[in-house]
């Protein structure tokens, strides 16, 4: 059976997404992509560092004709921040699918919801697909649907915190209602974080964090891969319904 | 020599220096990265025959690790 994630009609093998922040080194971060097949990962852009002499560069570690780049605007704490950060991720190699992500507040990085939806705005018109970090509250994850975003990515909890989801409920809403890729962005503690996005009916799930700060984050990448995967089978399945009661499962017809 | 600033740094090179070229001074790879010259965005095919100046901010990125 088919069941590719698909963002701006065009199509992903895996419905994992990974951060590639906070690893050791480039080859950890290599070797975690690997084992959690994910075919988009993020990178932040910043500035060159000229005067180290190595200059060794993510980018030599990661095979860009098998792993979509996903530029981030990490850090941003305004509207125009973010698009000057895209602009010029675009230049680097034409890259149209980004993520947008407005910070909003310096403890929680809480997304401030007010500069994403301006930026998403523009970045629309200027021809980006656009994949925006946002609050799990439905009013906005519509705007964003209806400003043209190619993808919500609604948070579980704060960014990098572990905590998981901590609203269901609301997560579920914005699922129910999406027309667009629904993704779990922030917050993912475990790979049972991931899972229970999954059986929700997510689309998708992004993870930096719990991978990197895992003591073999190698090992909890391949982790994460299963429980999506999981997840996702889960969801395609439709659960059983919850009883209040126990139910037998061997019959009583027969009893000795 | 111009002085100009490059990611924030106070630098000189010689006058009529092209961004290639700096690109070059500092072994940095063109396809890796993106250029901001006083602000605006220098399309690649362009650092050859962009010079720089006096007082020039010059911003040089790439992608680095992030979630």
């Amino acid at each position: 059976m088919s069941d590719e994630l698909i963002i701006s009609k065009k199509k992903y093998k895996s419905r994992l997404i990974i951060g590639t922040g906070k690893y050791k080194n480039f080859t950890e971060t290599a070797k975690a992509i690997k084992e959690s097949g994910a075919d988009i990962v993020t990178v932040a852009v910043r500035r060159v560092n000229i005067t180290d002499k190595k200059k060794e560069m993510l980018t030599d570690y990661i095979d860009t004709k098998k792993i979509n780049l996903l530029p981030n605007t990490a850090g941003c704490f305004n509207s125009d921040e973010a698009l000057r950060t895209l602009r010029l991720a675009r230049e680097m190699g034409g890259w149209r699918l980004v993520k947008l992500e407005v910070l909003g507040d310096k403890k929680t990085l809480y997304p401030n919801m007010v500069e994403t939806l301006k930026a998403t705005k523009v970045l629309v018109k200027e021809g980006f697909k656009v994949m925006v970090y946002c609050t799990d509250d439905l009013i906005m994850t519509k705007q964003l649907e209806d400003l043209g975003a190619s993808a919500v990515m609604p948070l579980a909890s704060p960014i990098g915190s572990g905590q998981g989801i901590l609203n269901k409920i609301n997560l579920s809403i914005i699922i129910e209602q999406a027309k667009v890729p629904v993704i779990v962005d922030a917050g993912i503690g475990t790979p049972s974080d991931a899972c229970i996005a999954m059986e929700l009916g997510c689309d998708g799930v992004l993870v930096n964090s719990a991978i990197a700060y895992a003591k073999n984050p190698i090992l909890m990448s391949s982790a994460f891969k299963d429980s999506v995967v999981a997840g996702r089978k889960a969801f395609l399945s439709k659960r059983m319904k919850k009883n209040f009661f126990g139910i037998a499962s061997s019959p009583r017809e027969g009893i000795i | 020599m111009a002085k100009i600033k490059l990611n924030g740094k106070n630098i000189s090179i010689l006058e009529d220096t092209s961004l290639l070229s700096l690109l070059e001074k500092y072994k940095i790879d063109r396809k890796k990265i993106a250029i901001e010259l006083n602000g605006k965005i220098v399309q690649k095919n362009r650092f050859q025959k962009t010079f720089l100046k006096n007082m020039d901010r010059v911003e040089l990125v790439h992608f680095i690790g992030g979630g």
